[in-house]
């Protein structure tokens, strides 16, 4: 309405707004304040008008009137509540209309916004839940959404309210029955066993969101039931054969089916899966194929034998899409389950004419180097590499195949001694890329030291079964994601959502910054550390015993008989830096069991120290992505609480030291 | 709360654009979603996208993009609903939802949308109550069409195609003129299944999942009130016996809230005031009992020669619905090992087809009767797998790579599940016309017919 800018069209406006004809007629009232409530210079005219709409007989002017008053408010920005305006909102939350009750809700929301929104009291909380069977759905979901902030004063009133929303669990509409199963999860979040009966109820609505028409719907549904299966890892075992995918779906719906059939495969369906999965892997889509060849992975470290089976045939295809795949999984899978050694060095022969990737490559020199003893050919795998290292375009795998053919030097010395090297001559005289004849410099000189050294440096173990622990996903606590339950938050996906999160939290924390820059430029981490620890000594006079060596296995079993003795939460920033932490970490006598590579989400590292009295303490480090907070549970091997505080001051210490200078 | 909605064509190009609270960006917005979409990585969905403190969700419907943004952590599932039901509302008003009918009505899509929607959040969507406020008349393309020809009729004569439901009768707008007195008292009523099955390779059952919807599309003036009779047999979950035999018998119904269930229980009657425009009536499941035998079975063999690189794939396929009934539009998809080559066929009968394409073989079937039995025999080459099989077993099992099946077809009058209209009664109508035309039609789909070899 280009028009409206000119002076006469104000006043006629004006004088439009001032006719108390102009309510009489509802359509032509709902146009003017919806219109025209934007246009700058005419809101002192709209004020009145809108309300007397407040108290119009006419509930369609009352639902626009409502609404009105949340558009007044944010358009004037800086000006301050009116109180009296509010209290008339209130009193309208008793309204005939169901839908002007809803409006009045979501106008409060917004203009009370400083002020943390609209209040839910007793009486409120009570009328709505009352109203609850007029409103629509739509009206229907969003206030079950506000009774959220609702908490019942005694056990009796909360069963009661349970009891009353009890049909909404049943509604036709996906998001009031979500709607729904939130409210009864944070209202019963001290009744673990409600929670369970309640997911269980909507098992059915859920499984039949997933097959839903729609696919999107369908898409949001996937990713609740991945959500819930974090919690209660049996939970849709039953209803495998729901998430099988058909050919005509879309890409992403059966990547998150993949995920949720590796999720929930239990004893029982677990052949069923695999062979299902197994279809999968020749699927057209290269993407989707190398999805379910990297879901099989993940089922192998339970199920060892089967998938080693299946993954070997499909290196029969010789398709180089998923050959390297497959390697990459075998690697990994070395690495955690030893037993499945044999059978995948019987595997990999003839593999190398199939990879032209770096990460397949890659891979497979490491699998040739670290257990090149007990594949008869590796010596002339390696070879062909070394012969065509001059056209090999990844510095990462010229970087991979030194250390490969160090490894095998050792264990077939005879074999190797030759191409070993012409490639070392290769890598310093010739390679343009610095971190590899940085490399090759470096194995020079340590084969100059002498042999025992180079075995000392390289020999390293080649499994490391123990880091299951921390790949294993805990049970968490149905409590941890009730508030996340039916929001954007698990469509995302948890590492997206936590990358939206923090941007959006950045943005509010700009202010605070320069306070936390000043100490990250204050000097060196291991003096200030010494320091710190020393100071607070006489607490309950804690030493730890230096050079501490416990072996993993010993850690894993001791910590999982443990209980846990203490929980706290440190404040931190980012991500960490495994290196940083175990350096400061070493300084006051605790040991590093074992770390999640830098990254991971959730990041875990698991420490353990003891004192002079012989009292050992276990320490989980948790970080999960989406809160900016370290998890600490410390285990004691005796139940001595008096050290307790000095150990975990001490963590506490470091945490904050290190959290400090990344931020 | 919704900050902004709109509508593009499957190209991108906005439709619609509407801002409901005029707090962000502007009409490149529209843009920016599409660049994004477009631009997506493989494996992350395009679901949900964000940008800037600022979420899009969005929906596919009939080649259009319908999208909302909204800056707050929403319900995914009542703002998904909510476009469905977006996209079923404009349906109703301008006869059909695709990219012509919007822009012919660009007016109405606003009218409706100011009315649905307004600063962002949810008034109302229900057909009946938006009558009242909207006053554009919808724009309805008459697309040139043979069908319509043929019934015109010779010399006036009148044609037995009067007396049969003109298959675009149902897609017309709901408000259609107000001074056209000569409307026509209709009403649709469409039992439809969708099936999705998992057979294994030696032809057990693996997986049956049915989901049926009884969807009831209204053109009586409001307030008239109707009964739909179903099959008496009908027993919900699975310990209710009802009649003699097996039943009909589904896992679980859900009903629109406006059903009134008050004869249900003893005479499996449904009682409803419909608002004009669509409505689903009822919904049900079905999962791993199916009281009839499936519509389909195939028999596969395959013939692999391992040192030519030949593969012969022999395919019977067997049709097990009453012979009166048929199927329509099969379309069988079979993926083939990578590097397949060549292709000649031998078809049963004329009308078949069969073509290879995105590594995969398709064979067309337009019509199938009931109890008659289909074959073809493919020969293909597959130079790529040829060499040294170091570890197979013998030499004319089936390739990695070949299968499964998957069939997608129509079965027009039949339900998998057995569940019938018995009869739809309208018992009081406003305008004393109680005699409308009533279609009720029956319908089985399937994209998902998966057969293992």
């Amino acid at each position: 309405m280009p028009y409206l800018g000119s002076e006469d069209a104000v006043k006629e406006l004006k004088k439009a707004l001032c006719n108390p004809h102009i309510q009489a007629d509802r359509l032509r009232y709902r146009n003017v304040i919806q219109r025209v409530i934007r246009m700058p210079g005419v809101q002192e005219y709209i004020q009145q008008p809108v309300l007397n709409g407040l108290r119009d007989k006419a509930s369609y002017v009352r639902r626009v009137a409502v609404l009105g008053c949340a558009k007044m408010h944010n358009l004037h920005g800086d000006s301050e509540v009116d109180g009296a305006l509010v209290n008339e909102l209130y009193s309208l939350l008793r309204d005939q209309d169901p839908i002007v009750v809803v409006n009045c809700l979501r106008s409060l929301e917004e203009i009370l916004k400083q002020e943390g929104g609209v209040v839910i009291n007793k009486p409120i909380a009570h009328h709505l839940l009352n109203r609850m069977s007029k409103l629509d759905q739509w009206g229907q979901a969003e206030v079950l959404n506000f009774l959220l902030r609702y908490q019942p004063r005694s056990e009796e009133e909360l069963f009661d309210i349970l009891n009353l929303l009890d049909s909404y669990l049943k509604s036709s509409s996906t998001g009031v029955v979500m709607g729904a199963t939130k409210l009864f999860l944070i209202l019963a979040k001290k009744f673990p066993h409600v929670q369970i009966d309640v997911l269980v109820r909507i098992k059915g609505p859920l499984l039949a969101a997933c097959s839903s028409d729609s696919r999107e719907l369908s898409f949001a549904a996937l990713c609740q039931v991945r959500q819930i299966l974090h919690s209660l890892p049996g939970h849709f075992s039953n209803h495998y054969k729901k998430f099988f995918c058909s050919y005509s779906e879309p890409h992403y719906i059966k990547l998150q089916k993949v995920e949720v059939l590796c999720e929930l495969v239990n004893d029982e369906n677990v052949q069923q899966v695999l062979e299902e999965l197994r279809g999968y892997c020749t699927d057209v889509s290269a993407d989707f194929a190398q999805a379910a060849i990297f879901a099989i992975g993940s089922i192998a470290k339970t199920y060892t034998d089967q998938c080693v089976q299946i993954l070997t045939e499909l290196l029969g295809l010789r398709q180089e899409h998923i050959t390297t795949v497959v390697v990459q999984t075998f690697r990994d899978l070395v690495w955690l389950c030893p037993q499945c050694t044999e059978a995948v060095c019987q595997a990999l022969p003839g593999c190398e004419e199939n990879i032209q990737d770096s990460e397949g490559k890659q891979a497979l020199i490491w699998l040739l180097g670290v257990h090149g003893e007990k594949i008869p050919n590796a010596p002339y795998v390696l070879e062909d590499f070394v012969e065509n290292v001059k056209s090999e375009t990844f510095p990462a795998v010229k970087m991979e195949l030194l250390t490969a053919l160090m490894r095998l030097f050792l264990s077939r010395p005879a074999e190797c001694q030759d191409m070993l090297g012409r490639l070392l001559y290769y890598c310093i005289e010739e390679e343009k890329d610095m971190a590899v004849r940085d490399r090759g410099l470096f194995y020079y000189r340590l084969l100059l030291v002498g042999i025992d050294e180079v075995k000392q440096i390289l020999c390293s173990p080649k499994s490391d079964p123990s880091l299951r622990l921390l790949e294993d996903q805990a049970e968490r606590p149905v409590n941890s994601w009730a508030l996340d339950f039916n929001t954007l938050a698990p469509v995302y996906g948890k590492a997206h959502w936590a990358v939206i999160s923090k941007c959006q939290k950045a943005e509010r924390h700009d202010s605070e910054l320069p306070t936390n820059a000043s100490f990250a430029i204050s000097g060196h981490l291991v003096p200030e550390e010494n320091k710190k620890v020393q100071e607070p000594p006489e607490s309950e006079a804690l030493m730890l015993v230096p050079n501490l060596q416990l072996s993993a296995e010993y850690f894993e079993k001791t910590w999982l008989s443990l209980k846990v003795a203490h929980q706290q939460v440190f404040p931190w920033q980012g991500e960490v830096q495994p290196d940083t932490l175990q350096m400061a970490l070493k300084v006051v006598n605790i040991q590093t069991i074992a770390m999640s590579r830098p990254g991971a989400q959730p990041w875990k590292a698991y420490l353990s120290a003891q004192d002079d009295t012989g009292c050992q303490f276990l320490t989980e480090l948790l970080l999960e992505p989406e809160n900016s907070e370290m998890q600490i549970s410390v285990k004691q091997s005796e139940a001595r609480t008096e050290t307790l505080p000095g150990f975990i001051s001490v963590l506490e210490t470091v945490i904050g030291t290190i959290g400090d200078i990344k931020s | 709360m919704i900050s902004q909605f709109f509508i593009l064509s499957s190209k991108g190009d906005p439709l619609i654009y509407k801002d409901f609270r005029g707090d962000s960006g502007g009409r490149d917005v529209a843009e920016l979603f599409y660049r994004k979409l477009t631009g997506l990585p493989g494996d992350e969905s395009p679901v949900v996208m964000h940008h800037d403190d600022r979420h899009f969700i969005h929906i596919r419907h009939s080649g259009l993009y319908l999208v909302a943004t909204t800056s707050e952590n929403v319900s995914p599932f009542s703002l998904l609903e909510l476009l469905s039901r977006l996209a079923t509302l404009l349906g109703d008003y301008c006869g059909s939802l695709n990219e012509e009918t919007i822009s012919r009505n660009v007016a109405l899509v606003y009218e409706l949308l100011d009315e649905v929607l307004d600063y962002g959040y949810v008034q109302t969507t229900s057909t009946e109550i938006l009558r009242n406020f909207i006053q554009t008349e919808a724009v309805v393309s008459k697309p040139f069409s043979l069908f319509d020809l043929s019934s015109v009729g010779l010399f006036g004569a009148e044609t037995q195609q009067n007396k049969v439901a003109p298959s675009s009768a149902a897609s017309r707008p709901v408000l259609s003129s107000r001074s056209d007195q000569t409307q026509k008292n209709e009403v649709f009523l469409d039992v439809v299944e969708r099936l999705s099955v998992l057979i294994a390779s030696n032809g057990s059952l693996l997986k049956v999942d049915v989901q049926g919807e009884i969807r009831l599309k209204s053109f009586l003036p409001s307030g008239s009130e109707m009964r739909i009779g179903l099959t008496e047999e009908f027993c919900v979950g699975k310990s209710e016996l009802r009649g003699y035999g097996p039943g009909i018998r589904v896992d679980e119904v859900s009903f629109h809230s406006s059903v009134n269930l008050d004869e249900f229980e003893s005479h499996r009657i449904l009682r409803l005031q419909p608002p004009q425009g669509e409505l689903t009536v009822m919904r049900y499941q079905l999962s791993d009992d199916l009281s009839s035998p499936l519509p389909f079975r195939l028999f596969p063999s395959v013939q692999w020669d391992r040192g030519s690189g030949r593969l012969q794939i022999y395919l019977k396929l067997r049709c097990d619905l009453p012979p009166k009934s048929q199927a329509l539009n099969i379309r069988l998809h079979l993926p083939l090992p990578r590097g397949v080559v060549s292709l000649s066929q031998e078809l049963s009968s004329p009308d078949q087809k069969a073509e290879l394409g995105e590594g995969a073989l398709h064979w067309d079937l337009p019509r199938v009767q009931g109890g008659s039995q289909l074959s073809g025999l493919f020969q293909m080459d597959v130079p790529g797998l040829q060499g040294p099989p170091n570890h197979g077993p013998s030499a004319s099992a089936a390739p990695l790579g070949l299968g499964p099946a998957s069939l997608s077809f129509e079965l027009p009058r039949h339900t998998c599940s057995g569940l019938q209209v018995r009869f739809l009664r309208v018992s009081f109508s406003p305008s004393g016309n109680a005699n409308p035309h009533k279609w009720v039609r029956h319908l089985s789909h399937s994209d998902a017919y998966v057969i293992r070899i």
